[in-house]
């Protein structure tokens, strides 16, 4: 590759050369690379389904970039919040998400800001691809007040206009999403509404009860799992009597994609989308996918999965590299421009930290507000007749 | 097995004494542990924590009882806290199992077994993940004898799950959910206070014919350490226990909360020379009237002291028993320290738990009342 742009290089020199007058450019030019290509991405396995998304995927330049970049700052930015947890700055629980970005990558690249999506605890990607910035997200992380619950959510908590979390508890978060479909069809605003769940998860009786519901009643809902192979330390194999998950839901149509191809990803989500959008009731997805991190910082991750595996998936299949080598073999950016990227993004995130780790904690007022919606101040009952405190909401 | 000797713990309590502080802020534990004295009565005795004895209790159970089967999330390679190590081993994987993860499953499948006459006993991973299972419990299992006219029961179901506050759990690692079960005709509701109660409760809970929740504070499943006899051994449930006999004010809670009034039974003889008489309830449901009223027509005040928030908690329930059976030997308002009616914090954890102070604070007003 590297000698390919050289030749390019030289060539365009010959080339400015010849026409004299023409400004010689000092810089590269963005004319030198190429605006757009096709991929041919792996075909998705269809349950009830006659015909799944394209073979073929489209990217553009730009839009190479910015998947690119967003991928690369969910990747640095959980990499500080794992620092940041084992110096005691971040306490309580952290679920990271590295190697699992082209799931969030991909499906916000197919929907609409308007549209809704709703996770489990492993959401900080989430949190960011809706919208939240890095600043934000690591300030929560740490409890401060410039957190974007406000330093009173942490970790699993974390909230956005048309993102409804960060849920702790495994599987409640399905018929939330269920329902939020409801609205949308309710409201007829051709919005859908994308649920995602773990592999553990799919063992819940509520989602099964959330399936029933949003076929019977045809909801716009993008049932997700990311399927990354181990529910906390058990293995699917172990907890699952299928684990063809994407086929979980009997009597709605499913796909199984590639959820470590930022491309595949996007095109699923996209033809997923159009789906429900169709009217044609909701849908599911299973992204196999893969994260390197164990369940949460208190799991190493190594007692149920040898080193090895995850060695291979990072060399392998890791989702940013696999953007960034497509986009470097069809000459659709440089290597000096994803550094540049990458040291914009570093900055980013540091810059965040400085903020995370030195913005005030929420006041002690705030430990009662919110319990409940009310117009007149209500008292709180504290831990003995004498102390009552304020609430507002 | 491998996996055995790196498991990790979910709501890691290994950070309980005072960890080096970030920021300024300091993360020392609310209580300080205070063991009982050694048992004589039960025979040789071992140094254990509370998830030993309660690996003891286990393994006792699955020995003299060929029925008994434990299963729930992640047990088979020890539980997140390691409160079945080495049991699948010895004893078989067919009687050690994991469930997937499904506590509604869980608990109704455990109730199933329990009704066709295998000891069940069922592990929810952490307390606050028992409410998909609450329909069961309180629908299925708690009624089961009275409407079948005494012909079935499940009086062979326990069910465990990690308890409390943690120092890090935050809303839903944390919870204490005893007084919702409390509600519910049919269970029974216990908490111990450290290892030598824990493994003669939860041994009295399987041996007892009624369906028992067992809830055991995550945060003492390392700190709590004391000689615990290795054979079994039943501590009688419903009976409430006098730790330390005093004539001024009565204290009562159970589980960590009983080391934090110990404390403050110290603090408020040293300070104050009140003496003060503090009660471990030990069982929730049914829990023991009769030494508690006692000892408030002997003190005639009476203080109850638990994390949960303070309205519907149970101390609700004892406060108003109390009033009922004792009001003219009351001198003082019946006293709850507990915590505030908030969802359990995250950041705010050491103002929303009930600790030594405010404690001492409200035997201080009870005593000038």
């Amino acid at each position: 590759v590297q000698n390919f742009i050289t030749v390019m290089e030289t060539l365009f020199q010959l080339v400015v050369f010849v026409f004299q007058g023409a400004r010689v450019v000092v810089s590269r030019s963005f004319a030198d690379f190429t605006p757009q290509a096709t991929f041919d991405i792996k075909k998705c396995d269809l349950h009830r389904l006659e015909e799944g998304p394209p073979v073929k995927a489209e990217l553009t330049r730009e839009q190479g970039l910015q998947y690119y970049r967003t991928m690369q700052t969910v990747r640095r930015m959980e990499l500080k919040a794992d620092q940041l947890y084992k110096q005691k700055i971040i306490r309580g629980f952290c679920h990271l998400y590295d190697g699992q970005e082209a799931c969030a990558a991909g499906i916000e690249a197919a929907i609409n800001p308007s549209d809704h999506l709703i996770t489990a605890y492993r959401a900080h990607g989430y949190t960011y691809t809706r919208g939240v910035s890095v600043k934000e997200i690591l300030a929560e992380l740490t409890g401060r007040r410039g957190g974007v619950a406000k330093g009173k959510g942490g970790s699993m908590h974390m909230y956005a206009p048309h993102f409804y979390g960060g849920n702790g508890i495994v599987g409640a978060q399905v018929p939330l999403g269920a329902g939020i479909a409801l609205a949308c069809q309710y409201q007829g605003n051709n919005q859908v509404c994308v649920t995602l769940y773990g592999d553990g998860a799919a063992n819940q009786g509520q989602l099964f009860e959330s399936y029933n519901m949003a076929a019977l009643w045809k909801l716009p809902c993008i049932f997700i799992c990311e399927n990354n192979k181990y529910g906390m330390g058990t293995s699917v194999e172990r907890a699952a009597a299928s684990t063809d998950y994407y086929k979980r839901g009997d009597f709605i149509p499913g796909l199984r994609v590639d959820g470590m191809d930022v491309l595949c990803v996007r095109e699923a989500a996209q033809f997923a989308a159009d789906h429900c959008r169709a009217g044609k009731g909701p849908i599911i997805m299973e992204l196999q996918t893969y994260r390197y991190h164990g369940h949460s910082m208190s799991d190493p991750g190594v007692s149920y999965r040898t080193r090895e595996e995850i060695q291979e998936v990072r060399s392998k299949s890791d989702p940013i590299s696999m953007l960034k080598e497509r986009m470097l073999s069809h000459n659709m950016a440089s290597v000096e421009e994803f550094k540049e990227i990458d040291i914009e993004i570093r900055k980013q995130v540091e810059d965040a930290t400085q903020f995370a780790t030195s913005d005030p904690e929420p006041p002690l007022e705030e430990l009662c507000n919110h319990i409940f919606s009310n117009n007149p101040l209500l008292e709180v009952r504290g831990t003995n007749p004498w102390s009552k405190l304020k609430s507002v909401s | 097995m491998a996996a055995a000797a790196r498991l990790f713990l979910r709501g890691a309590n290994s950070k309980l004494s005072i960890a080096p502080g970030s920021l300024g802020t300091t993360h020392a534990a609310h209580f300080t542990f205070q063991p009982d004295p050694v048992p004589s009565q039960y025979g040789p005795t071992q140094k254990m924590n509370l998830f030993q004895s309660i690996t003891s209790a286990l393994d006792n159970t699955l020995a003299s009882d060929p029925t008994a089967v434990i299963f729930g999330e992640d047990v088979a390679f020890g539980g997140v806290f390691r409160c079945t190590v080495g049991l699948r081993d010895k004893y078989g994987k067919d009687r050690v199992f994991n469930t997937p993860l499904c506590e509604q499953g869980i608990v109704g499948f455990g109730i199933g077994v329990a009704v066709a006459g295998a000891t069940a006993i069922a592990e929810i991973q952490f307390a606050d993940y028992i409410f998909p299972a609450f329909d069961q419990i309180v629908n299925e299992a708690a009624k089961y004898r009275y409407r079948s006219g005494n012909m079935f029961d499940c009086g062979n179901l326990t069910i465990r799950a990690p308890w409390g506050c943690v120092g890090h759990g935050s809303l839903y690692h944390s919870q204490s959910p005893e007084a919702f079960f409390a509600h519910c005709p049919g269970l029974k509701v216990v908490i111990p206070r450290s290892p030598i109660q824990a493994k003669g409760l939860l041994l009295s809970c399987i041996a007892d014919k009624n369906p028992c929740i067992f809830f055991e504070p995550k945060i003492l499943y390392r700190a709590a350490v004391e000689q615990v006899p290795e054979d079994p051994y039943t501590i009688p449930l419903s009976q409430a226990e006098v730790l330390q006999e005093g004539s001024d004010v009565t204290l009562v809670a159970w589980g960590t909360q009983i080391h934090v009034l110990k404390e403050v039974a110290s603090m408020a003889q040293e300070k104050l020379g009140v003496s003060c008489e503090v009660i471990d309830l030990q069982t929730i449901l049914p829990w023991d009237i009769e030494t508690v009223c006692k000892s408030v027509v002997k003190t005639g005040r009476l203080l109850i002291s638990h994390e949960a928030p303070v309205t519907g908690g149970f101390a609700s329930e004892i406060s108003s028993t109390v009033q009922e059976e004792c009001f003219l030997n009351l001198e003082a308002p019946i006293s709850r320290v507990c915590g505030y009616d908030t969802p359990f914090p995250h950041i705010f954890e050491p103002f929303y738990i009930p600790d030594k102070w405010k404690c001492f604070e409200a035997i201080k007003k009870m005593i000038n009342y």
